[in-house]
C-alpha cells in the first residue's frame, strides 16, 4: 500500500486519492503551434525513476497537489501544494 | 530434433536423458543484418518471421534477462479477436488465425485451447453494446454469438446468474474461437523455431544505447559490447519509452502496472474465459487447475512489476460477486506486469523517424494475444522498410494526424487509458 502525504491532511491511505498524471507538462499558449499542443496532449517522458505527478485527495480535502514518486519502487520522495516547489519530504 | 509422438516415446524409453537443448545461446557476433531488442514473445516472433517469411536469418534477438521472463510470463494467457473497429478487428483476427495453426507451424505444442471468451452484460445498455459489437465482428468475418442468461446459467453452473446477484447477469457475448494459450510455450516455441532457422538468441545482453550515424541506425551498445546493424526492431513493451529515448524519440506512452493473480489449483471447474467489463474482472482456469484472475490497472505510472492491495481486493470482490463458490479458495500468487499505455489504447507497429529503426509496442493490456501477428507484421515492416496493409494504421504519427484507433470502439480520446 502507498501512504501518500497530502500537504494539508498528512499521510493517508492511497485509496483516498485519484491520480492526475505527469505534473511537468505545461499548457502551451493559446496561439502556440500545433506541434506544441500535440506534445502537451500526447507526449510523455515516462521516466523510470523519480516522477513528478498530480494527485487529488478526492476522499479527503479535495485539493490537488504534486508528488515526487520513484516509479521503480513506488517510494514517495516529496509532496507539495500546487505552485510550490517539490523539496525534500518533511517527516 | 523434430518433436513428435515417436520422439516422445523414444526419449521416454531412454529415461528422457537425450533431449537436446531447444535453442543455442551463442555470444553475439560483431554485426547482423537485423537486430531485435527484447526476447519476449513479440521479439522472438519478429525474428522467426524475418527468417521464415523474408529469408533474413542473420538476425540477433537481444534479451537483458532470460527468454520469456518479462510480460510473456506475466500475462493471463487469453487470446481473442472480439474487437469493434476495423483496424483492430482485422489485426487481431489475423493473430487468432495464426494462433490456430501455431503448434503445427512451430513444431511445438503451445496448447491453444478454443474454450471461448464470454463477455457478460449486466444492463439493457450493455446488451445493446454487445449486440452492436457482435454484429460488427460478424461483418468482419469473426465468430460472435449472443447468449441469453438461461444459456449461460446452464453452461457455467458456478456463475451466479440469479436475479438477486450483486451484479445481475442479463446475457453475454461469446467468441467461441477465443480461449487460452500456454504463454511460456509461445516464447520457447518461437525461440526454438527461430534458432533452427539461424537466428542468434542472446540472453543476459542489455541494450544500453542506440548508435545513430547520419540519421540512420548504426548499431547498439550492449552489456556484451557494440553490435553493428542497419536495421533495429524494438519489441520491449512496458519499457518502449526509455529504449526509444536512446534514439532521441519521445513516445505517446505512459508505463502502468497491471496485476494478475492465481488461486490454489483445483479440479476442473471452469471451462471457458469469463469477463465482465462492468466490474473490471476476468477469470479462466489454467491446465494446472489454478483460477487465473485479473482486473484493471493500478492507475499510476509504474515500472515496479508489482502493484498494491486495493486492486487485488477489487478483483477478489468482483470474483466473489460472480462466483460465490470460489470464496473457499486461497489466493496463491499475485504479480504485476508493466504496460505501455498508448493514448488511444491501440498499439504502434511502425517505422520510427530514424532510418532503419522500427518498433512493436504500445500494447496496453492486450499484448499477449497479438504476439504472432505483431511479430509477423513487425518482421514485414523491417524487411520491406514499409508496413503491411494490416499494420499500416498503427503508426506513431497517427496521434499528431488525428487518426487515433480507439481500442474500446467508443470514440478516440487522448485519455483512453
Amino acid at each position: 500500500m502507498m501512504l501518500i502525504p497530502c500537504p494539508w491532511c498528512g499521510p493517508r491511505n492511497q485509496v483516498e486519492f485519484t491520480y492526475g498524471g505527469d505534473a511537468t507538462v505545461e499548457r502551451p499558449a493559446d496561439d502556440a503551434p500545433m506541434e506544441a499542443w500535440f506534445a502537451y496532449v500526447y507526449l510523455r517522458d515516462n521516466p523510470r525513476g523519480p516522477h513528478d505527478e498530480w494527485w487529488l485527495h478526492s476522499a479527503g480535502c479535495r485539493s490537488w497537489f504534486a508528488v515526487r514518486r520513484d516509479t521503480r519502487t513506488h517510494d514517495i520522495l516529496a509532496s507539495a501544494p500546487v505552485g510550490e516547489p517539490l523539496g525534500e519530504r518533511a517527516s | 530434433m523434430r518433436y513428435s509422438a515417436f520422439s516422445l516415446a523414444r526419449e521416454a524409453l531412454r529415461g528422457h536423458r537425450d533431449w537436446p537443448r531447444a535453442w543455442r545461446s551463442p555470444p553475439p557476433k560483431k554485426a547482423y543484418d537485423a537486430v531485435v531488442i527484447g526476447g519476449g514473445g513479440h521479439g522472438l516472433a519478429t525474428a522467426y518471421y524475418l527468417a521464415k517469411e523474408h529469408g533474413v536469418s542473420n538476425v540477433a534477438v537481444l534479451e537483458k534477462g532470460w527468454i520469456g521472463g518479462g510480460n510473456t510470463g506475466r500475462n493471463t494467457t487469453i487470446v481473442r479477436s472480439n474487437y469493434h473497429l476495423d483496424a483492430n478487428a482485422h489485426f487481431y483476427e489475423f493473430s487468432l488465425k495464426l494462433w490456430e495453426k501455431l503448434s503445427q507451424a512451430l513444431n511445438f505444442n503451445v496448447m491453444y485451447s478454443a474454450r471461448g471468451v464470454l463477455n457478460l452484460v449486466h444492463s439493457p445498455a450493455d446488451i445493446d453494446a454487445a449486440m452492436r459489437r457482435g454484429n460488427a465482428m460478424r461483418l468482419n468475418g469473426i465468430d460472435a454469438k449472443f447468449m441469453s442468461r438461461e444459456e449461460i446459467a446452464a453452461w457455467i453452473p458456478n456463475l451466479d446468474c440469479s436475479p438477486h446477484a450483486r451484479f445481475p447477469i442479463l446475457g453475454g457475448l461469446l467468441q467461441p474461437r477465443g480461449g487460452t494459450v500456454r504463454h511460456d510455450a509461445v516464447a520457447w516455441g518461437y525461440a526454438r523455431a527461430a534458432d533452427a532457422l539461424g537466428v542468434d538468441i542472446v540472453e543476459r545482453c542489455e541494450v544500453q544505447g542506440i548508435r545513430v550515424e547520419g540519421g540512420a541506425i548504426a548499431g547498439v551498445e550492449t552489456s556484451q559490447g557494440f553490435i553493428a546493424t542497419p536495421k533495429l526492431g524494438i519489441a520491449v513493451a512496458g519499457h518502449s519509452s526509455h529504449v526509444a529515448a536512446m534514439a532521441g524519440i519521445t513516445l505517446p506512452i505512459e508505463s502502468h502496472v497491471l496485476q494478475a493473480m492465481v488461486s490454489e489449483p483445483v479440479k476442473p471447474i471452469l471451462d471457458t474465459v469469463v469477463t465482465s467489463g462492468a466490474v473490471h474482472f476476468y477469470v479462466s482456469q489454467s491446465d494446472k487447475g489454478e483460477l487465473v484472475m485479473g482486473g484493471d490497472l493500478d492507475f499510476y505510472n509504474s515500472y515496479a512489476q508489482r502493484g498494491n492491495l486495493p486492486v487485488i481486493e477489487h478483483v477478489v470482490a468482483a470474483c466473489l460477486a460472480l462466483f460465490p463458490s470460489f470464496g473457499r479458495l486461497k489466493l496463491m500468487r499475485t504479480w504485476g506486469g508493466i504496460m505501455d499505455m498508448t493514448m488511444d489504447g491501440s498499439p504502434i507497429i511502425a517505422k520510427l523517424p530514424v532510418k532503419g529503426l522500427y518498433m512493436t509496442g504500445g500494447w496496453c493490456y492486450g499484448g499477449f494475444k497479438a504476439t504472432p501477428a505483431s511479430g509477423f507484421l513487425h518482421a514485414h515492416t523491417i524487411a520491406h522498410d514499409a508496413p503491411h496493409p494490416l499494420n499500416a494504421p498503427f503508426t506513431l504519427e497517427r496521434f499528431a494526424e488525428g487518426r487515433m484507433i480507439d481500442e474500446k470502439g467508443a470514440g478516440p480520446y487522448a485519455w483512453a487509458h
